[in-house]
This record gives structure tokens, sequence and C-alpha cells, in this order.
């Protein structure tokens, strides 16, 4: 009588034996990119598999959470449920989703498949194989939810197009183009353990639980549902790190040192999350602060003590990133407000309730170093100065975020921070000891970053003045600037008010903007 | 302290709720935080639920890799099989 299998033999039968040894070409030639950055594997076999998911149980399981992601999707389009918002300056953190984000995805998804195809281990192959499916879907709904923001607010026409030009958007594109231009080992290094295992619930707990915070229901339930993928990713990543050291102890340096870099990398882009947490979103669950010390300190903390006995440390410089917590989100708001007239989003300076809200959570730092500047600001704007960087930032040649950084860890929160690396002759900038080190070890790899204000200088971007650079992002005028007086701004009055005034008679009518 | 930290996080919803009150029934030192549409459970050491549990719960034979469905994130290393799932700290 045939017994039902239990959930080892089903996935073992699913992930060994697929493979064979082939006969009319060699396997290193099969397998091209498996040897040449320097891993040892010796037994594929000895791969744990983590979550045993079938194929059929994939499918079945996916399907159904695409099925319920549609449902809520529609109903929201159906019932015009952005008009629950709690404000529309909230879809400024969509805007940044779509353009930073969703590409990632798509990158994730092609990635993932050159993996499943290089790597020689059947288990591998498989949890790849439905990793670049997830992220296919991924790109795919958050596309689809988006577009329905897309109809009623500025600046989400077009992300595939700006994520491949725009000056902010080339901080996401570098990290992942540094990762997808390495070995297939260091990719999934970089991607499943450095960004998904390490640092990936900061940028998806924090976005989802704002959504939720704010009244996008559309976003909770596109976010939840990629996020439900994620914790396969996640443990894909931290399966990886342990097969890799285990394999061979040849391997521990090698590994070591694509978690520093990428930890780093990684690290560098949240920067733009720190500042949508702290400053995009009209209700905050929670600060960036917080977020790092409960899914960096005490997460990563645990997760490293657990990792020790092969001989793994903590990533270099974590301490910086956290002391830099304190810091970040209020710095890399500082780089925006000056060069919001290039971004194709808006930003303001934050209402005294906000700052009342930021010196509770960043007691140390707010009132002692930002809200002087915050003030000023407001003073400057009110005196009809409103101040506007017209001049095109140093960028850093790692990570490309404009020069704005400071010497936190040196204990000189207000001395920005540069480092000089000297390569053929010529000098290079990076903003932290972090990106020095990454720099200096692959130099060849970064003097050949597309830097975007390079660019502009060199010509290559549509054109010397500001508008023409605009135009070539597919910018549209209305899509950057202060929220305060801004397209979205009017357009949102103009919803409420027409909504208002069906149900109460006090509320005074705003006449819809035709545009 | 949180030198062994595991924890899940699941989505707040009544699909969820059956996982959710396994882990919290199954695992008396857990504690449960709740944030807005999600809820994380956290734990020293490990987590862990049974089939058995769950289906008594839902009221009907559930298969545990059902908690795909609602699952957020999670820390920890994963032991699993058709009538247990478990996270844990080596
Ligand atoms: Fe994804
Ligand atoms: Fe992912
Ligand atoms: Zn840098």
């Amino acid at each position: 009588m045939a017994k039902k299998l239990n959930m080892r033999k089903r996935y073992e039968l699913l992930t060994r034996g697929l493979g064979w040894e082939p006969s009319y070409q060699s396997k290193d030639k099969v397998f091209a990119q498996e040897a040449y950055e320097g891993i040892k594997i010796t037994d594929w076999s000895k791969w744990e598999d983590p979550f045993r998911l079938t194929a059929d149980a994939y499918w079945k399981y996916q399907a159904e959470k695409d099925k319920k992601l549609y449902a809520v999707m529609d109903s929201f389009a159906q019932n015009n449920a952005h008009l629950n918002l709690a404000d529309a300056s909230y879809v400024n953190a969509l805007k940044l989703f779509i353009q930073g984000v969703s590409p990632l995805e798509y990158a994730a998804h092609r990635n993932f498949a050159r993996l499943a195809r290089q790597f020689s281990g059947e288990g591998a192959q498989i949890a790849c194989q439905m990793q670049s499916i997830d992220e296919l879907r991924h790109a795919q709904t958050q596309i689809h939810t988006i577009s329905h923001y897309n109809k009623h607010f500025h600046g989400m026409h077009d992300p595939f197009h700006m994520f491949d030009r725009v000056w902010y958007l080339s901080v996401p594109k570098s990290y992942f183009d540094d990762a997808s231009a390495a070995g297939p080992f260091e990719y999934i290094t970089s991607v499943s353990f450095s960004f998904e295992y390490l640092l990936t619930n900061l940028l998806f707990v924090p976005f989802m639980s704002g959504a939720a915070y704010n009244g996008d229901m559309a976003t909770v339930t596109f976010g939840f549902s990629a996020q439900s993928d994620e914790s396969r990713h996640m443990t894909l990543g931290l399966e990886i790190i342990k097969f890799l050291l285990e394999q061979h102890e040849d391997n521990l340096p090698i590994v070591q040192g694509w978690i520093d870099k990428h930890f780093w990398r990684a690290y560098r882009l949240l920067g733009l999350v720190a500042m949508m947490q702290d400053y995009f979103l009209p209700e905050s669950p929670m600060s960036w602060k917080e977020g790092w010390q409960i899914y960096f300190v005490e997460n990563a903390g645990a997760l490293f003590n657990d990792l020790g006995r092969y001989g793994l440390k903590m990533p270099k410089y974590h301490e910086i990133a956290t002391a830099e917590a304190d810091h970040i989100s209020h710095q890399v708001f500082g780089i925006f407000y000056n060069y919001i007239h290039a971004a194709a989003f808006n930003l303001g300076l934050p209402s005294e309730q906000k700052m009342n809200w930021l010196s509770e959570k960043y007691p140390d730092t707010f009132d002692k170093y930002y809200r002087p500047r915050m003030e000023m600001w407001a003073e400057m704007a009110k005196d009809g100065k409103r101040f506007f960087n017209m001049g095109l930032p140093q960028l850093c040649q790692v990570c490309q975020i404009p020069m704005g950084f400071t010497e936190i860890a040196k204990g000189d929160p207000m001395q920005v921070a540069y480092r000089v690396s000297e390569f053929k002759g010529e000098k290079f900038h990076t903003c932290s000891d972090g990106c020095k080190d990454i720099f200096d070890h692959e130099p060849e790899k970064y003097v050949n970053a597309w830097l975007p204000v390079h660019q502009i200088f060199q010509g290559n971007c549509g054109g010397a003045a500001v508008p023409d650079v605009l135009n070539w992002y597919h910018f549209h005028p209305e899509d950057g600037g202060d929220y305060a007086g801004s397209a979205d701004e009017a357009r949102w009055k103009a919803m409420k008010g027409a909504v208002t005034t069906e149900s109460t008679e006090t509320t005074k009518p705003i006449q819809a903007d035709a545009a | 302290m949180s030198e062994n930290k595991v924890f899940m996080i699941f989505q707040n919803t009544a699909d969820a709720q059956p996982f959710i009150s396994a882990f919290a029934q199954e695992n008396p030192a857990a504690t449960l935080d709740y944030q807005p549409g999600m809820v994380r459970i956290e734990s020293l050491g490990q987590l862990g639920i049974t089939q058995e549990v769950v289906s008594e719960l839902a009221g009907r034979e559930v298969n545990l890799q059902e908690l795909h469905l609602t699952l957020i994130s999670l820390s920890g290393n994963i032991d699993e099989d058709d009538d247990y799932f478990r996270i844990t700290r080596h």
C-alpha cells in the first residue's frame, strides 16, 4: 500500500538526482561561473533546504496569495480608496518606492534566474528558481497597485526609465548593479544575506506599517504579500552562508569580505528609507532609530552570535551604522530639501507637531543639531528666500549619495566626512571609511561608476540646464518641489473638498482643478 | 540577553489567527507585540508549533505550510516537517 511520503522525502525527490553528469561538455564549462570567485564547494548534496516547499505547493500558495491580493486591489480601485489616506503627502513614500524599489525587484528576478542556471546543486537551483519567479511577481504587483495612484498623483508615470537615469535613483541602481556584476556567490551573499536577511525588515516593515498607519490598505496588501515570500528569501540567505562556511574553511575570509562590503552598500541605500520613515509619513508608527534597534541591533546580534561558531563576525563598521542611526534620516532629509526641485516627489519641512515627535524619538540629536536647521529654513522660506541648491553636489564614488554625511563616529557630527583614494594618478572621493574600503579593494570596478553628476557635466544627460536634465529623466515640471503649493496638494484638496461637500454642509467646496 | 532571540511576524488577519494563537499557546514564554497590520511573536532560544494544535484552533485539518500565506518575516534557523514547525538558535 502506498504510504504518503513525509515532507523531507518529498522535497528530496524534487531536488536530488535531477542533475546529471554532463558527457559531451565538461562540468566546469556547463557551470562556468562556479569557480572563479575562489569559493570551494566539495559536496552540493550537503545543501540543507530552507523551507521544503515542493513545486505543486509553491504554485498553489502563490496562486492563493495573488488571488487575495488582486481582489483587494480591485475593490480598492472601485471604491476610490485612495481618498481614505491620512494625507496625500503620504503618497510621496509610494513614489520613492515605485521609483527606487520596484526596479530592484525586477533586477532580482533576472539575477536569480542567472543563479538558478549557474549553481550546479539542484537544491540551490530550485530555491533560486522560485525566488526568481517571486521577484517578478513583486515587481508586477507593485506596478499594478501603484498604477492606481498614478491616475491621481504625479511622479509615478515612468519609474523604470527614471531608475536608469536619475541622480538619487543611481543609489539603489548602483548597489544592485555592483552585485549583478559580481559572480553568483557574491551576488547571493549580497542580495540574499546582506540585504534580505540582515536589512530587508528595515525596508518593508516600516513601509508597510507606515502604509497601514496612513490608511493605504492597497500597499499594505501588496507589501505583506511580497513579504510572505521574503521569509523564504531570507532563509535562503542564511542557508547559503552556512553552506559556504561548512563546505570549506577557505571560504570564510571571502564570505566575510562580501558581507562587510554589501552590508555597507545596502545600509547606505537605506538612508533613503530612513528619510522616508521619519519625514514622509504624516503618521509614523516607528522611527528609523527604533527600527534599527529592533531589526538590526537585536536581530543581527542574535544571528551573528549563532554564526560565530563558523568564525563569522558582525559586518565591519556596523557600530558606525548604529551610531549614525541618530543622524542619518535628518542628514538625508537635508540633502533632499536642498535638491527637491530636481526630484520626482514632493517634500516639506516638518510641522511643529512632527518636530516634537522627532525631538522625542531623537532626544540626543534632533534639538541640538537638526531642529535649528529646520527652523532657519522655515524662516528663510517665510522671507521669500527658500533655499534651493542650484549647484551639483560631489557624489561618493561608491554609494553615489551626495557627500553630506558627517564624522559621527569620530564625535564630530557637524564636520562633513570625505575620504580620498588615488588610482592611476587620479583622485576619487568617498563618503566614509566603509565606502573607501570598498573602493580600495576593487578600484578598477568603481572608477567605471556611472556617476550622475559627472555624466551631466560630460553632456550625456540631455543638456546643461536643470530643465534639460529633468526632461531627459522624463520628469514633468509638477513632479518635484515643495509639497506645499504642489499640484498633488491642490488635487488632494480638490478631491477631498468634492467628497466632503456631499456629507457636510459646513465645508466649503474647493473647485476641482481640471488638470 | 537578546543574544538568542528568535521571532516570527504574521499579518494580523483571520487567516493567520490559528498560527498566532498556536504560537502563543505552545510557547508560554513568548511575547506578542501588535503593530499596525501585523503581530510580532518573540522568544528566546526557540519558537515552535504543532500541526495538531493549529488544526484544533482552526477547526479543520491545517497543512503547516499554509503559514507561507500570512508570514511576514522571521529570524532563526528553521526546522520543519509535516507535524511541526520550529525556529531555533544554535
Ligand atoms: Fe522582492
Ligand atoms: Fe526577495
Ligand atoms: Zn559612500
